[in-house]
């Protein structure tokens, strides 16, 4: 059965050209960029054009980009460096819909001797930047909001937000994992600090990240060790991953119009049809601005997982809010964060779209999907006494 | 993505009983929205109220509740009352060749389901794991998130033979919320626990000083520290002076609120298995 791929929040493929550009730097051009010999040269010019391109993306300069191994490390290096640059600051302002990296991290910091403000967003995911206002201190070491939320969508006002923190003198990061290669970005006049991206979420492979640093503001490195990336983050490059993600943030750029056109499209259509098609549904994040590739939608009385399962019979891939698909008994903490009533956050699922996505995919989900509730709800004892009201 | 048996997957994609039975002569109500999963089974009895002549389901949950009310209700078909009553969250299991672990608290509902039906249709007390329904039942309220009462956990507890608050949570979604009965979940496993060694005795006789010094490094290693490494935390041995036992706890249960408690268990454990006399002291490693 060919894949209906719609769960790139998740993870993406890693497109052709990406692999074709770091395929050789596995079995011939092997060398260790720091090396002396030709062999070695001729690599770290690689990584430098690589280092160039995510700079592009970004609208940065190439030495404020930190090749790390993932998103999850981009965060945790900015967030751990704020305490270490500010030992005298133990506050730190976050909100309760950030992705684990951020928030599990926050709440070990909790409990070592941090002050930890989370955020609440409203019903759509928002943000009330009041309470950001009063969150601040002149205890805040640093400031970590994302970008856009993973299971939602929901794109903060970044650079509002930055401009407050500016004022209050703490630091400002941004999970921009979800945010990278679907809305355009310019540090140059940005309030931006530090930016965490991940390659896997834009068709780059696993296991590689970067970390934006703003020139001048002081970095304390986490991984510590030889004198690569300026020393701030020590370890043999990776240097096959580090040329892919170049080639993707290249791609990225190249595409970025598609995105919020052609996908925003397919999202937008798939969004309306199940709208009108499946009744007892709705938007989790509906009224707030929204990353152009995502579609969280919530159908009452009925459970995530099962609605998976039967997606998948027909090779659609999709992922869900509910609490059983983790193994974990609550729901998703970003719907909860959003008071989605347990009714609607346990059959939320969550389709997440690229520029690979087609139109008839789109079709198959809009046909397949109005049976699989009609017949979780025939089974459930709450859809049958709705289905009668 | 779970890792489900083709006769999970059989019985969630082609589910047997689906539905009402109109004049059912029992119906037992379990689980709520809130929790993520609910079962509505529906018993209908044959002429001399005898055996189980018809079962019928209504699940909302995920793959494995709809499967594991499925396989129920196909396993009490033609039982009587009290044979159905026998058939347990594991036997459920079994039936669909094995659940994840994580997922056996689909096959407890189903049990508890059977229990309230037929207590109900007999009249008697309605059994006491109602879920949060209603508050008024039999034991303490452990799991307030989930409202499960302490006799049900020592049920789950003793017949699955569970060892750590995890299990628990994954067989009975307790302590899986807030969090905030795990200490006394972890009580509840020490008091089942130590209940279930006192009936099979296998404490050594009378012991030298040193062989006894042995055993209980043994016991240490091989029966506790494990149980502590599934919760996050460890225990190193500090000294032994004859009966005596210090240890300092580690990692998680170091600073733990439980710490106390831990100290008790594993003074327990001690006693049990190598020898009365022994005392257990919490020390700074
Ligand atoms: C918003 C966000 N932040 C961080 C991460 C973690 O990235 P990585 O998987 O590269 O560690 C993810 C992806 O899982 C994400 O969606």
């Amino acid at each position: 059965m060919k894949e209906i791929y719609l769960d790139n929040n998740a993870t993406t493929k890693v497109d052709e050209a990406v692999f074709e550009e770091m395929r050789p730097y596995f079995t011939e051009l092997y060398g260790n960029p720091s090396s002396m010999h030709f062999f070695g040269g001729q690599v770290q010019k690689k990584v430098d054009e690589a280092r160039n391109r995510v700079a592009s993306l970004l609208g940065a300069q190439p030495e404020e980009i930190i090749f790390t191994a993932c998103g999850t490390e981009s965060d945790n290096s900015a967030i751990r460096s704020a305490l270490e640059v500010f030992p005298e600051k133990r506050h730190i302002v976050t909100s309760r819909v950030e992705h684990p990296a951020v928030l599990t991290l926050c709440r070990n910091l909790s409990k070592r001797g941090c002050r930890i403000t989370e955020l609440n967003v409203d019903s759509a995911g928002r943000l009330d930047l009041g309470e950001l206002a009063r969150a601040l201190d002149d205890d805040t070491a640093i400031v970590s909001l994302m970008y856009a939320n993973n299971e939602t969508g929901v794109v903060f006002p970044i650079e509002e937000i930055g401009a407050m923190v500016k004022a209050k003198g703490a630091l400002f990061h941004t999970d921009a994992v979800q945010a990278v290669g679907k809305i355009p970005l310019n540090m140059a006049t940005s309030t931006i600090d530090m930016l965490s991206l991940s390659g896997h979420k834009l068709h780059a492979p696993k296991g590689i990240g970067a970390l934006y640093l703003r020139k001048g503001v002081p970095f304390r490195p986490f991984l510590v060790g030889g004198h690569q990336e300026r020393s701030r983050r020590a370890g043999t490059e990776a240097t096959s991953s580090i040329i892919a993600l170049g080639k993707a943030c290249e791609q990225a750029a190249l595409h970025m119009e598609e995105e919020n056109t052609r996908v925003l499209a397919q999202r937008d259509r798939l969004e309306r049809e199940l709208l009108t098609l499946i009744p007892h549904a709705r938007i989790n994040g509906g009224g707030a601005e929204r990353l152009p590739n995502t579609l969280s939608i919530a159908f009452e009385f009925v459970e995530g997982e099962a609605i998976l399962l039967l997606l998948s019979e027909h090779g659609i891939c999709a992922s869900s809010g509910s609490a059983c698909t983790s193994g974990s008994l609550e729901p998703s903490h970003v719907l909860r964060a959003m008071g989605v009533p347990f009714t609607c956050a346990h059959g939320s699922i969550r389709f997440s779209l690229s520029r690979f996505t087609t139109d008839a995919e789109i079709d198959t989900v809009i046909r397949e999907l109005p049976p699989i509730i009609r017949r979780l709800r025939e089974i459930s004892p709450f859809g049958r006494e709705m289905l009668v009201k | 993505m779970w890792d489900y048996t083709d006769k999970v997957k059989e019985h969630f994609l082609n589910p047997r009983n689906v539905g009402e039975i109109e004049n059912a002569d029992a119906v037992g109500e379990v689980g709520s929205l809130a929790c993520g999963d609910a079962l509505k089974l529906f018993i209908k009895l044959d002429d001399n109220k005898e055996r189980i002549v018809d079962a019928k389901f209504q699940t909302f949950g995920c793959g494995s509740a709809i499967a594991s009310s499925s396989a129920l209700t196909e396993m009490i078909k033609g039982k009587t009352l009290d044979e159905a009553l026998d058939v347990t969250n594991k036997e459920i299991a079994d039936f669909l060749g094995g659940l994840p672990e994580e997922k056996m608290h689909c096959s407890v509902m189903g049990q508890e389901a059977l229990e309230v039906a037929i207590a109900k249709y007999r009249g008697g007390p309605v059994p006491s794991h109602d879920h949060g329904h209603d508050h008024e039942q039999e034991g303490e309220i452990v799991c307030k998130c989930f409202g499960l009462t302490d006799g049900f956990l020592r049920k789950v507890i003793a017949s699955n033979k569970l060892h750590t608050a995890e299990q628990v949570t994954h067989f009975t979604k307790a302590g899986g919320a807030c969090g905030g009965c795990i200490p006394k979940i972890k009580e509840l496993i020490a008091e089942v626990l130590g209940e279930q060694a006192k009936d099979e005795p296998r404490k050594p006789g009378k012991l030298t000083n040193l062989r006894k010094m042995q055993l209980i490094q043994e016991t240490l290693e091989k029966e506790i520290r494990p149980l502590l490494w599934a919760d996050g935390g460890d225990l190193e041995l500090v000294d032994i002076a004859g009966a005596n036992v210090q240890i300092a706890f580690r990692k998680a249960c170091a600073g733990c609120v439980s710490s106390g408690y831990t100290a008790k268990f594993v003074e327990q454990k001690l006693k049990d298995l190598v020898s009365d006399d022994i005392t257990v002291e919490e020390v700074e490693g």
